[in-house]
């Protein structure tokens, strides 16, 4: 029993010590790519709470930080095959909160697509 | 053999009646997926009237939650022993119309699945806000309550809970009727005779749906009530009735004397279809009129009549809600006196409405959760009334 | 002095004129177009005034502006969302008609701020009213207590909103003053549309603003102003 027990924490030791390098994390497509106004990591973990307090002060405050906008993640990471963040099942939003099953809300809202391209398609 | 068979019966009819009013929560709940799924646009609700079949049985049954603990009032705070016997069923039944009626509310919003954002974020201004907070702890008053009635080492503590069961769901109702109260630009509503209409019509109905669910359970209990406790519950209802009367037509004296509502009324009451139409057959004459026949005439009065004019009352209650709510909304917005205007957006327009099947499956589920409760609570608990002897 | 140096002397006065011409209104919309990292404040108060004697019987192009820049479809059932409607009017007494656009009044004291029971009917520091989707829970107690009909639930699912202005079915909406444009300088939309100019964006607190100017000039109400809700819209004709 204690064996088991022994065998079992220590898998679960391997799986997480892996499960910040690339086992098993879906392919994303970043869109444009680039410079992102943080580095991966650290959108990875905290782009939730940064997309919580952004929203109340850009609507409650009316600031609004170009480098913190929603409409200008989409105009860089919607993937240029369709212009979206939630297109396709390897989408840059939707690819990841699949893996996760986290559903996304925003876009129920919010325009999904690339505002340039849909610019230009009016004109 | 013979002792068997009434208990086999009641097995028989307690799965019938749970398999039944769970069948009936499942086709409201449906009905509220769809809703979410789709939108509202599957429903009769439109950007005049927004609110529809969905909130007048969830007011209704909210209203009756708070009138049926009348009944343990009536037992806790005035001491009188009849009623103090029947309290614990009062207290279920008011956990169960505050259920199914919160839940219709709930499950009727654009967003049901924001919940949690109602529940976190209070604007203290809002009715609404209060409602939660008062709704909650309306709850846990209750429980509170019937653990002290029936909890024997509690019994001490079942007065002052009573109080507090008692204030806390006159202030319940009024948070109630100043969500109509407050708005100040509809002219059905922003009237303060609302709270106190709501709290007495709140009494006869709460006492109707007791007469209901206390004489099925009678009945099918094979027991039979004292003719004393029956009549002078049965008269207290007729008490309330025309007392809630009393205020429903104060409120439309009111209005008819002022000439800036004359046309309101013209419409509630005389030419605006189905409005006048619930108020006139549904209302009085139904919810009103044969009810106190029924109970009062000597040729009746026996435990028929007081189910059948329970009925009618509750059917009275729909009514009125229906002219109130629906009635209020369809009236047009009086936002340039002195002229006559329209518009594309129904400005000046009477708002068109006509009930979807989703809006009525989710009512009815309501109704439905609060029976399921009822039921499951008085057979797992100790809640059907007991005979006390009328007290000297 | 010679001809030819009073010539020159001319040109140049003229083209440095001409350039400063140019180059000023850019320098004064610089700042705004920069992008804003401040936050908005009440010493701003954005309100509009509407001539309804210049407002043209059967013209809805301020509808059609507002639903092209907001994405609304158009559509008249009752179950469309509309920000703006025209509204034609007779005066009961004297048979007097006119027509005037209708949206919301952005009131100093709004009703629909006071019964939003999450707090998403909101008013900016800057006066004007909206709706925060986030928290908008979509129970339409703020349509109840609208005195002037402003608002419109969303009652199917959306798609393909504009990017600026973000809508979603079971949320409540109504006219923002076009936020996503003020916000950049611009004008609401409505008001840049009408081919008569009867739409007067701007500054109410700003005393030396147009609109502060004609105000103090010309007589105009705000619509149910018994209310007390000191609404950010005034009409003159009526």
């Amino acid at each position: 029993m204690a064996k088991l027990i022994a065998l079992l924490v220590a898998l679960c030791c391997c799986a997480s010590a892996g499960a910040t390098e690339s086992y098993g994390m879906p392919k994303v497509d970043i869109g444009k790519g680039g410079q992102c106004v943080k580095d991966p990591q650290w959108m990875r973990k905290n782009h939730m709470h940064l997309l919580f307090e952004q929203r109340d002060k850009t609507v409650h405050k009316g600031i609004r930080d170009e480098k913190f906008s929603l409409k200008n993640c989409i105009e860089c990471h919607a993937s240029t095959k369709d212009n979206s963040v939630i297109g396709r099942s390897d989408s840059f939003c939707e690819g990841c909160h699949r893996y996760e099953a986290v559903k996304i809300d925003c876009f129920e809202c919010h325009s999904s697509k690339r505002s340039s391209a849909m610019a230009q398609k009016e004109h | 053999m013979a002792s068997h068979s009434p208990q086999r019966f009641k097995n028989r009819l307690y799965y019938s009646l749970v398999a039944a009013s769970g069948l009936i929560v499942l086709m409201g709940l449906y009905a509220a997926h769809m809703m979410e799924l789709h939108g509202h646009i599957i429903t009769g609700m439109n950007n005049q009237i927004v609110w529809g079949v969905p909130h007048v049985f969830a007011i209704f049954l909210i209203i009756a939650a708070s009138g049926v603990l009348n009944v343990s009032s009536i037992g806790s705070v005035f001491n009188k022993p009849a009623y103090k016997a029947r309290a614990p069923l009062a207290g279920l039944l008011s956990i169960a119309m505050l259920a199914g009626g919160l839940t219709v509310l709930m499950l009727d919003l654009g967003r049901p699945e924001r919940i949690i954002v109602a529940a976190t974020n209070y604007n203290l201004t809002s009715v609404f806000a209060w409602n939660i907070l008062l709704y909650s702890g309306m709850f846990a008053a209750v429980v509170v309550y019937l653990w002290t009635m029936m909890e024997k080492r509690m019994n001490s503590w079942s007065k002052p809970a009573g109080f507090l069961v008692f204030i806390w769901r006159f202030v319940l109702t009024t948070g109630t009727g100043v969500i109509f109260s407050f708005l100040v630009a509809r002219q059905a509503f922003g009237t303060a005779i609302l709270p106190p209409m709501f709290i007495v019509i709140s009494f006869a109905w709460g006492m109707a749906v007791f007469h209901i669910v206390q004489s099925s359970i009678y009945a099918w209990n094979n027991k039979s009530l004292d003719e004393y406790v029956q009549k002078r519950m049965r008269n207290l209802m007729g008490v309330f009735v025309i007392a809630a009367l009393y205020f429903v037509a104060t409120y439309h004296l009111t209005n008819l004397y002022f000439a800036r509502q004359a046309e309101f009324e013209r419409f509630i009451l005389v030419d605006g279809g189905v409005y006048p139409l619930m108020f006139w057959v549904g209302y009085v004459v139904i919810g009103n009129l044969l009810p106190l026949l029924l109970i009062y005439h000597p040729a009746f009065g026996k435990t028929r009549s007081v189910i059948v004019a329970s009925l009618f009352i509750i059917l009275g209650g729909f009514s009125l809600l229906y002219m109130l709510i629906i009635g209020g909304q369809a009236f047009p917005l009086s936002i340039f006196p002195g002229y006559e205007a329209s518009s594309s957006f129904g400005d000046g327009a009477i708002g068109l409405y006509y009930p979807s099947l989703p809006e009525i499956l989710l009512g009815v589920g309501g109704v439905g959760i609060s029976f399921l409760i009822t039921a499951i609570g008085i057979r797992v608990l100790d809640f059907v009334p007991r005979e006390i002897p009328r007290s000297p | 002095m010679s001809d030819t140096n009073v010539q020159r002397r001319q040109f140049l006065k003229t083209s440095v004129g001409a350039v400063a011409v140019a180059i000023a209104p850019g320098m004064l919309l610089f700042d705004m177009a920069h992008g804003k990292s401040e936050e908005v404040s009440s010493k701003v108060r954005w309100g509009m005034l509407i001539d309804t004697a210049n407002c043209a019987d059967g013209c809805n192009d301020c509808v059609t502006a507002c639903n092209k820049e907001n994405g609304l479809s158009g559509g008249l059932s009752p179950t469309d969302s509309q920000w703006i409607r025209k509204v034609e009017l007779k005066d009961m007494r004297s048979g007097r008609t006119s027509s005037l656009p209708m949206m919301c009044q952005h009131c100093e004291n709004p009703p629909c701020v006071d019964v939003c029971p999450t707090g998403s009917s909101f008013k900016r520091a800057d006066g004007i009213v909206l709706v925060d989707k986030h928290l908008c829970i979509g129970c339409r107690y703020c349509m109840m207590a609208c005195p002037y009909k402003a608002r419109s639930f969303v009652h199917e699912p959306l798609h393909d909103q504009k990017p600026d202005v973000p809508r979603g079915k079971g949320t409540v909406e109504s006219c923002t003053m076009c936020v996503h444009r003020v916000d950049k300088g611009q004008q609401p939309a409505c008001a840049e549309a009408c081919p008569n100019k009867s739409i007067l964006f701007g500054n109410l607190n700003d005393p030396d603003s147009e609109i502060s100017k004609k105000i103090r000039s010309v007589a105009s109400i705000q619509v149910r102003a018994d209310l007390g809700l000191n609404t950010g819209i005034r009409y003159q004709g009526l």
